[in-house]
Order: C-alpha cells, then structure tokens, then sequence
C-alpha cells in the first residue's frame, strides 16, 4: 500500500506577546498568513483541525475564514492540542482524503499560575488546601531528583534559559525579547527549589497554522515545502512520574517523550543523530535537559558538558529551541506544539532570520509533552 | 467536601494504601482496582517508615482559594516523595526545615486530617 507523503505548504504565526486580542482573532490571522505563505485560498481547504485549551472552539473559525464547507474538527487534547490536531491532518492527506488540510492551535491565558481544582484530577480537597495543587512542585521534584542523578548543576539550568532569552532576542515574534544572563537567572528568587523564575515559562498567548498538502499539490505551489515525515502522539504507560500524583511507582520513571521521539524516529526512517535542529518542551529549564535525554539526543548526564560548551545554542552541534521556546514565547497551550514545527519549517527554508541555524540544516524534530502525561513529536526534511 | 482522606482517622496514623495480589503494584490513597494491571486490589497499612525520593520548597503563598493559609500567615515549606519499603513513592508535605532536605533521608510518614506528612527519622 503506498501512502500519501505529507509537506508542509504554508506556516502562519502571530506575535506571541501580549496583546488585547481575543484568542480567535489571533487565531484568523494564523489561518490567513499561513494560506498567503502557501500561496492557495482558503477555498482550496479540505479539511481542518484545531483547537485551544482556554480561548474557543476552532471550528467557529469559519464565520472569519469563509463558509466553505470544509469538514473542521475541534481538538482538545491539552498540552498535545496542537500536536494532535496535527496528526490528523497528516491522517487526511495520507489517507487520500485530503489534498489540503489546516492544523491550528491558539489560546490566551490570564496573567500568573494555572490555577487547577483537585477534583478536576480525581484528588482529594486536602491536596489543594494543604497547597500540593501547583505544577511547579513537579517540575522542581522531577529535574531535583535527576540532577541527583545524573550530575547536573544550577548553573547548566541557567545557561539553559539565558540561551531561551538570547534566541527571543533574535526572534520578532517571541514574547521575552531582552538578554538575560545566567547570574540573573540564579538570582532571580527560588520559586520552587532548584528552579527559580527566570528558568520558568509564564502562561501567555499566540496562535500557529500550518497547511498540509500532498505532493501533487506541492508540485504546482511555487513555495518551498518540507516534508512532515512523520507525526506522532503517545499517552504515559505504567510507571511514569507525573504531575498531580499523590503517589509514584518505584524504579526509573518510564517517558512518554521517549516512547512518542522513538516511534517518530522509526516513521520517518532516522535517528537523533541525523537531526540538524531541534524543538523540545521547556517549560522550564529543567525540562530542556531532561528532554535531550528523553528523546535521545544525549545521554543522561552528558548535558552538563554540552550546553556549557554551547552545542544546543544557534550554531552549536545541536540547536535547541532556536526561536527561544516556551521561555521565551510564553506557554499558549494550544499554540505552542504547532509554534515548534513552524520554526522548524522556517528554519528548514532558511527563512528564519537573524536566528537562522548557519550550515542550510536539511532535518528538524519537534517535541511536546503535558499533563497528564501525553507528547507529540515530529521530524521534518527538507 | 469530605473526602477519602479526611475520613481516615486519628492525626498521626498510618496510611491507609492499597496492593495488587498479582503485580505486587502499592498505591496511595487505597483504589479497589490496580492501575497497572486492572485486577482487584487489597487495602493495605502502608509502612511508616521510608526515605526521600525527591523533594522541592514551596517559596511562594499558593494560590487561596484552595490553599488555606495557615493562622500564624505563610511560611515556605517543604514538599516530597518518600519511598516505603512496599515500593511505592508518597506525596507528602515534609515537617522539616528546608535546609536539612536531602535525598536518601530517612523519614516517618503519617496521615491525618490531610495530606501525608513526614518528619524526619535519625535511622
């Protein structure tokens, strides 16, 4: 059975800072740049996929974009809105369903913590009031307890996110756009130990679309596409660690990130080491690093030599989080896994910019992961 | 609401967590079912002694509602995972200063009107 290939035709983005727009308006221009990026109407749309966690229903889109139709189905699937949304629009165009297909995520956040209820997730009252309902906690305890580990130090926290300011620096659309350095970043008060506010990302707002195409369509476009070779969502198996867990199995935690790199890896027929350039989750700074492990771009413990030596910064072996990831761009839910493959897409046409990864980086990998244990990855080509 | 936890006796008890018969799975709070395997699972007295898994400081007030604050105001405290002997990893607010948290310490775990709690254990 053959089976269709999938290129990316056309990226939108808006500004990821914060703004008076509503998370739908941001969501209409996304939609429109990515089309105008495609060179194709939005009449041309087969079908469509989105979402958001906290700013609407993607579907009603279509009062702004046009009443075309086209079959558009909401997505919501949390922190993997976007990524999902994703995988199934490569479900359209790889099916033959599909010649053209739209994945949008978006969202707008109000200002400070997520604020979730404990019933929400099957918890007691009790773990609210005696203050266990704050995702920070779980972040602080995962890398606290893998620095132990593995052998990584604060300092190499920091340096992860002064390399997230210096890349927002670079990019128009970031949030964070001034130069932090890593002193800074130490001294910027502990919120939850080891982790202090500068190396954690803030909820905020943005929107992403992208437009899927098979090749027959690519072939008359003008643009320069890139090839989605493969998109994949994976939900925790026994044995993970995560967030809002009143208890925890023994031994190493399995990973949702290495069970869905893996299976994205083996789709598209490459390894971590044919990777050029790299997208991973980041909410805060501990992540980034866990997460080159997890998706096997290092080996556990092997991060405390690469990023002080800069092999993740632009220019380095490995770039990570080019256009200043989450920290930089703030943590729109819905939007933020489908920011990871338009900069992956941007950076794979070289139209990146003043961060453009140097060397014309010809294989991308993106990597989202949330509560309650879920991630999405992709590995692009160009 | 009164839930599980809150009816589960005196302050200072042990807790009250369940086991799989088959895969030797602990969990807390109790669940009829194993989440590993589905079959049916056994309450348990979980140990009361472990030690520290990981462990992190809450600096900031969390946010109130649902946070209460205690009378006396805010103070940081210090939260963690103690591992008991029956394989399974607790959460817990940990009745210890900040600057005495160490991995690998020993701890005594109790339940009271509340989350778990530990304080520290001098093996």
């Amino acid at each position: 059975m053959s089976v269709e290939e999938v290129l990316v035709c056309g990226a939108g983005i808006t500004s990821f800072a914060r703004t008076e727009d509503d998370g739908r308006q941001l969501a209409v221009r996304a939609v429109r740049s990515a089309l105008a990026d495609a060179g194709l109407p939005w009449s041309r749309v087969r079908a469509a996929y989105g979402g958001s966690d906290a700013a609407g229903n993607a579907d009603t889109l279509v009062s702004e974009l046009g009443l075309t139709g086209v079959p558009f189905i909401n997505v919501g699937n949390g922190c993997a809105t976007g990524g999902s949304a994703l995988v199934s629009a490569v479900g359209a165009i790889r099916s033959g369903a599909a010649d053209i297909a739209l994945a949008v995520g978006f969202d707008k956040h109000p200002r400070g913590a997520f604020d979730p209820r404990p019933a929400d997730w099957g918890l007691d009252e009790s773990y609210g009031r005696d203050g266990l309902m704050v995702t920070t906690q779980f972040f602080a305890m995962k890398i606290q307890r893998y620095m132990h580990d593995y052998g990584i130090s604060a300092r190499t926290l920091a340096l992860v996110a002064e390399k997230a300011y210096a890349n927002g620096v670079r990019n128009p659309h970031a949030w964070r756009r001034k130069p932090v350095d890593a002193d800074e970043i130490l001294a910027s008060g502990m919120v939850n130990d080891p982790l202090t506010r500068y190396m954690f990302c803030s909820p905020g707002q943005g929107a992403v679309a992208l437009i899927l195409c098979s090749r027959a369509v690519a072939d008359e476009l003008e643009g320069t596409p890139v090839a989605l070779r493969a998109a994949v969502v994976r939900t925790r198996r026994f044995g993970s660690f995560e967030v809002f867990s009143p208890w925890a199995p023994p031994g190493t935690p399995t990973s949702v990130s290495a069970d869905a790199a893996r299976l994205a890896f083996e789709e598209a027929g490459l390894g971590p080491g044919d990777i050029d350039v790299c997208q991973l989750q980041d909410t805060e700074s501990g992540a980034e690093v866990m997460h080159m492990a997890e998706c096997g771009f290092s080996e556990h413990g092997e991060q405390e030599r690469l990023i002080p030596s800069g092999a993740t910064a632009i220019g380095g072996a490995l770039p990570v989080n080019t256009d200043g990831g989450c920290i930089a761009n703030g943590e729109p839910i819905g939007a933020s896994g489908l920011r990871q493959v338009h900069e992956i897409v941007q950076q794979l046409r070289g139209r990146a910019g003043e961060r453009q990864v140097p060397g014309e980086p010809r294989t991308g990998f993106t990597h989202v992961y949330g509560a309650p244990g879920v991630s999405a990855c992709t590995v692009l080509t160009r | 609401m009164e839930g599980t936890l809150s009816i589960a006796a005196d302050p200072g008890s042990r807790l009250r967590g369940s086991r799989c018969a088959d895969c030797e799975v602990a969990v807390y709070p109790a669940d009829p079912v194993c989440p590993r395997c589905g079959g049916q699972a056994e309450q348990v007295a979980l140990s009361g002694r472990g030690t520290l898994w990981t462990w992190t400081v809450q600096r900031y007030a969390p946010k109130s509602p649902p946070y209460a604050v205690p009378a006396a105001g805010f103070e940081p405290f210090t939260v963690g995972y103690v591992e008991l002997p029956e394989g399974v990893r607790v959460l817990a607010v940990l009745d210890i200063r900040p600057e005495d948290a160490e991995i690998g310490m020993p701890l005594t775990l109790t339940v009271g009107d509340g989350v778990p709690r530990a304080v520290g254990a001098r093996a």
